[in-house]
C-alpha cells in the first residue's frame, strides 16, 4: 500500500517506521521546516515537507495514488481538514487521531475514521476499574462496523438471559464475553450473561444507541 | 435572532456591533479576553472567553440556542472546524465561515459550508479598481 503519513511528531514517526518495517510505501508530511529536515536524516526519501491541508502539497506527495491518508498532527483541526482534503483528491480511507475525545462526534458525522485519542485509551483504562454502562468504543472496522467493549451492571436487562434470547439491533453480535475473572469466552447461543461480564461487541456506528439500550437498558441503569 | 461569533478580531466586533445595531442578539467568544477591547462600550451583548471548537465551552455558551453562527478567527482550520461542529454536531441552521486561503474555501464550498474568502474577494475587488480607473487600460479603448 501507498500511505500517506500527515504529521511528524512521535507518533507520526512511529507509525511511518512500523509501516515501512511491514513492506508498505510510506511518506511523511511535515509543515515545520525544520523537523521536516529531521525527518529526513532518519527516514530518507519516506520525508516531505510541507502542509497536508493544503491541496498542492497532497498533490506534490501523489495524493491520487494513496491507498490511505493518516492524519496524526496534535492539532484535531488540522487532522479533520487534511482528511477531507484527501477525501476530495480521490483517497479512499482516511484516519485521523483524535487528542480530544469530545471530537469523536464530530468525525464520525464527517464520516472520517478516528482512532481512540490518547486521553481516551487511558480514560478507558480507568473506567474498566469502575461499574461503568458505557459503550466503550475500540476500534472502527470497514463499512462502518465497530468493535466495542461494554461492561453489564447487575441491573442489565440481559443479564441471566441466553445470548440466543437477546434481540441486538441488525449486523450486531456478541463477539466475546470476559468475565469478572478475566477469563474469555467465545459465546454460543446458550451462553448466559452474568453481572460484571465484558461483551465485546460488533455493531455498525449508527446502531451504537440501540445497541447500548439493548444490552444495559436506560443509561442510568439503577431505576430498572 | 440570536448570533454567535466565534473570534472577537476587527471583522468578528465590527459584524457584533452591525447585528447589535440591526437589532440582533449577539453572542461574541474569543480564546483571549484582550481582543474584547475591540467591542465600544456600547456594545451589551455577551463576550465569552472560551475556545470556538471546545464543546463544552460552546455549550456553557447557550450554542444550541442560536440561528446562526459565524466562525471568523485566524484560522482557516479552526474556522472550518467551528463551523462543522455548529452544524453537523448542533444542528445550526445558518454558519457563516471565512477562509482566507481560496483554494481551501472552494473545497469547503463543496462540504456543504456558506464560506466567504476576503482574500479571493479583496483581489479581486482591487483588480477591478486598478482596471477601472485607469484611462489608458487597454479594456476602456
Amino acid at each position: 500500500m501507498y500511505i500517506i503519513v500527515a504529521g511528524g511528531g512521535k507518533v507520526g514517526i512511529r507509525l511511518a517506521e512500523e509501516l515501512i518495517h511491514a513492506g508498505n510505501e510510506v511518506l511523511v508530511l511535515e509543515k515545520d521546516p525544520n523537523r521536516a529536515a529531521a525527518l529526513g536524516e532518519e527516514l530518507g526519501d519516506s520525508a516531505m515537507a510541507g502542509d497536508a491541508c493544503e491541496v498542492t502539497t497532497l498533490d506534490a506527495a501523489g495524493v491520487a495514488r494513496a491507498d490511505l491518508v493518516a492524519a496524526v498532527s496534535g492539532d484535531d483541526e488540522d487532522n479533520l481538514v487534511i482528511c477531507e482534503v484527501a477525501r476530495c483528491r480521490g483517497v479512499a480511507r482516511t484516519i485521523a487521531r483524535i487528542n480530544n475525545p469530545k471530537n469523536e462526534l464530530l468525525f464520525k458525522k464527517r464520516g472520517v475514521e478516528t482512532t481512540i485519542s490518547a486521553t481516551q485509551a487511558v480514560l478507558s483504562q480507568i473506567e474498566q476499574e469502575l461499574p461503568t454502562n458505557e459503550l466503550i468504543p475500540l476500534l472502527q472496522l470497514h463499512s462502518g462496523l465497530e468493535l466495542m467493549e461494554i461492561k453489564l451492571p447487575s441491573t442489565a436487562p440481559v443479564v441471566g438471559r441466553a445470548v440466543r434470547d437477546i434481540l441486538l439491533p441488525s449486523e450486531s453480535l456478541i463477539a466475546l464475553i470476559v468475565d469478572p475473572g478475566g477469563v474469555p469466552r467465545i459465546p454460543g447461543g446458550d451462553t448466559r450473561l452474568n453481572p460484571g461480564d465484558a461483551l465485546v461487541v460488533v455493531g455498525r456506528r449508527e446502531s451504537e444507541d440501540t445497541l447500548r439500550e439493548s444490552l444495559i437498558g436506560s443509561t442510568h441503569g439503577l431505576d430498572t | 435572532m440570536k448570533v454567535m461569533i466565534m473570534g472577537c478580531g476587527r471583522v468578528g466586533a465590527r459584524m457584533a456591533v452591525s447585528l447589535q445595531t440591526a437589532g440582533h442578539e449577539v453572542t461574541v467568544l474569543d480564546v483571549e479576553p484582550r481582543s474584547f477591547r475591540r467591542l465600544p462600550d456600547s456594545f451589551t451583548g455577551r463576550t465569552i472567553v472560551g475556545n470556538g471548537m471546545d464543546q463544552a465551552r460552546l455549550e456553557a455558551a447557550g450554542i444550541a440556542q442560536m440561528d446562526a453562527f459565524v466562525a471568523v478567527t485566524q484560522g482557516d482550520n479552526r474556522n472550518y472546524f467551528g463551523s462543522q461542529l455548529a452544524k453537523e454536531v448542533y444542528g445550526i441552521r445558518r454558519v457563516l465561515c471565512r477562509i482566507y486561503d481560496p483554494n481551501r474555501e472552494e473545497l469547503f464550498r463543496t462540504l456543504g459550508l456558506e464560506t466567504f474568502s476576503p482574500t479571493r474577494l479583496g483581489a479581486q475587488i482591487m483588480v477591478d479598481m486598478l482596471l477601472s480607473s485607469e484611462p489608458e487600460s487597454p479594456e476602456a479603448v
